[in-house]
């Protein structure tokens, strides 16, 4: 964990007159790591991706990039980002290989490592046969990473790249995906997305967007680690709640109809075992037992679905 | 500088793949050849009448670049209406906006490819009137005062046309938009004629098309070439100021 922080965002916030689109919002990007942005669509994961490239101005926060403020010196910290927005935003009229050519130049390649530049990026995204050919006449998945190409050409320490793949077919997403997989080896990525499985399968950490606020925060590993969810038992003698809840291991206990209860667990604990055995003793006639893996799927939809329900669930909890 | 010089080179060389710009440079080229052909065969029939403070020079180079002004007025707009609107309709304006360049330095290096352009049009402007430089005596200052005065009036059609690109995504709007404000500055000088109008001398001096009299007629004055360069300048940093405007 105390690998170099690379993006430090704090308090980002962005309103669109009397909207806000992000709320402050506070990001960590450390080297190495590739950390996925969810969110439903309209999130504000965009938006964010935006005001984190100096595309956008943040109505409040700041954003540095390896120390270096985004707003007092745009130049210098822009030069350790590759972005790739939800578009291509490639000139359809000039060759591969001439537009690969500018974009070094913008990001201040040397004259003379232009050549091994635009190279060694065409190597890295499986353009090296079409280089000659016009970006307008590409398939969708070629423009695709022709725009990756342009956001590592100057091997940039941070590469964001927004939905990159969006409007691919599955070959293709597959292709990007290892291509986003093996960036991470030696560039540190921000990925986003409303995909699950994407995430899930290139991320090193995940974090959630919900109406313009960062809901979830975790490793992919705690995401899959956290495998147990909340149990659900079922008694034909139900004992006193009281009961269940002096067993180890037992955070919160909550009737959910007779007999039934829906058991929360304290962190890292798996109180099943301890369950069925109180219920043996107690002769409290135990007929189901069920924990739900938790998944990201799972947490997304409970973080993203909406809020009315959630209060309903809280209050239930509190009568 | 690297990055306007860039910048440049990549604009002109996009001008250059479309055929916008070859379509506009083949027909400026025909209409300016046909008033020319015209102008030198009335100019052959008038011979001889005794007119010797009218020379060929004069004649040509000052009626033809006169008219020149009316056509460029017409086609700049379509010139300049891509420049920033395509590329924000396109989505490619990102590139620039992430990439470590100034604002200031991307508007001078779209404006700097779009000289690139202007210039071939001057070329081709200067080729009709070289064509008469082995049979007659021209009086080249004369004609380059008028080819100056060209690029200067372009220069600021151009940037003036840059601007509107900058306010809108549709280059359709941007040329009917930069058409509408180059015709009102313009036509200022318009109001100058009239006498009820207070300041009449002031909108006489802002207009477009006085400071280009004398350039043609052959006299360099410092202030008139001051006038473009101002109007320019004041245009390009507007597009700075509705570039940053964009990210707010």
């Amino acid at each position: 964990m105390d690998s170099e922080v690379l993006i430090e965002a704090r308090g980002l916030t962005r309103r669109y007159g009397p909207t806000v689109a992000v709320e402050t919002l506070d990001l960590t990007l450390r080297k190495g790591e590739i950390l996925g942005l969810l969110g439903p669509n309209g999130a504000g994961k965009s938006t964010t991706m935006k005001m984190l490239t100096g595309n956008l101005a943040p109505s409040d926060g700041e954003t540095r990039i390896k120390g270096v403020s985004l707003r007092e010196e745009p130049k210098a910290a822009k030069r350790h980002l590759g972005y790739l927005p939800e578009q291509p935003p490639v000139y359809p009229e000039l060759t591969v290989d001439e537009y690969l050519r500018y974009c070094a130049g913008l990001h201040g390649v040397a004259k003379a490592d232009r050549d091994a530049a635009v190279d060694s990026a065409k190597r890295d995204c499986g353009l090296g046969d079409v280089g000659h050919r016009l970006v307008g006449n590409l398939s969708k998945g070629y423009q695709q990473r022709v725009g990756i190409a342009q956001a590592i050409i100057h091997r940039p320490p941070v590469v964001i790249l927004d939905e990159p793949t969006v409007g691919l077919d599955p070959i293709q997403i597959r292709e990007i995906r290892k291509l986003i997989k093996d960036l991470g080896a030696n560039h540190s990525v921000i990925l986003s997305s409303h995909i699950l499985p994407e995430i899930q399968a290139v991320c090193s950490r995940v974090m959630i967007i919900a109406r313009g606020r960062v809901v979830y925060n975790e490793s992919i590993d705690a995401t899959r680690g956290s495998g147990v969810g909340a149990i659900t038992l079922g008694l034909r003698r139900p004992p006193e709640v009281s009961a269940l809840q002096g067993i180890v291991g037992v955070r919160r206990v909550r009737a959910i109809e007779p007999g039934r209860f829906h058991i929360e667990h304290e962190d890292k604990a798996d109180p099943r075992e301890a369950l069925a055995e109180a219920a043996a003793r107690g002769n409290w006639g135990l007929y189901e037992l069920s924990a739900q893996a938790r998944t990201l799927e799972e947490i997304f939809v409970e973080l993203t679905s909406g809020d009315e329900q959630r209060v309903g669930d809280i209050e239930k909890e509190a009568a | 500088m690297t990055n306007v010089l860039n910048i440049a080179r990549y604009e002109l060389r996009r001008i250059f793949l479309s055929p916008l710009a070859w379509a506009v440079l083949a027909i400026v080229q025909f209409i300016m050849g046909f008033v020319f052909i015209n102008l030198l065969v009335e100019y052959a029939a008038n011979a001889g009448m005794g007119n010797d403070q009218f020379g060929v020079s004069d004649y040509i180079g000052g009626s033809l670049y006169g008219f020149a002004t009316i056509l460029l007025l017409l086609v700049m707009p379509l010139m300049t209406m891509r420049l920033f609107a395509e590329e924000r309709k396109s989505n490619s304006l990102t590139l620039l906006f992430s990439a470590p360049v100034s604002l200031t330095e991307i508007v001078l290096g779209k404006f700097a490819g779009l000289l690139g352009f202007i210039g071939v049009v001057i070329l081709l402007m200067a080729l009709m009137p070289l064509a008469l430089n082995w049979s007659t005596d021209l009086d080249w200052g004369r004609i380059v005062a008028g080819l100056l005065g060209l690029f200067l009036l372009m220069m600021s059609f151009g940037a003036a046309g840059l601007f509107v690109s900058s306010c809108t995504r549709e280059p359709t709007i941007a040329a009917v938009g930069s058409f509408g404000l180059l015709l009102v500055v313009w036509l200022l000088n318009i109001l100058a004629y009239n006498d009820s109008i207070p300041f009449k001398e002031l909108f006489g001096y802002l207009s477009l098309i006085d400071h280009y009299e004398s350039l043609r007629r052959g006299v360099f004055d410092t202030a008139d070439a001051i006038y473009y360069v101002l109007f320019s300048a004041l245009f390009l940093s507007l597009t700075v100021l509705r570039l940053d405007m964009e990210r707010n």
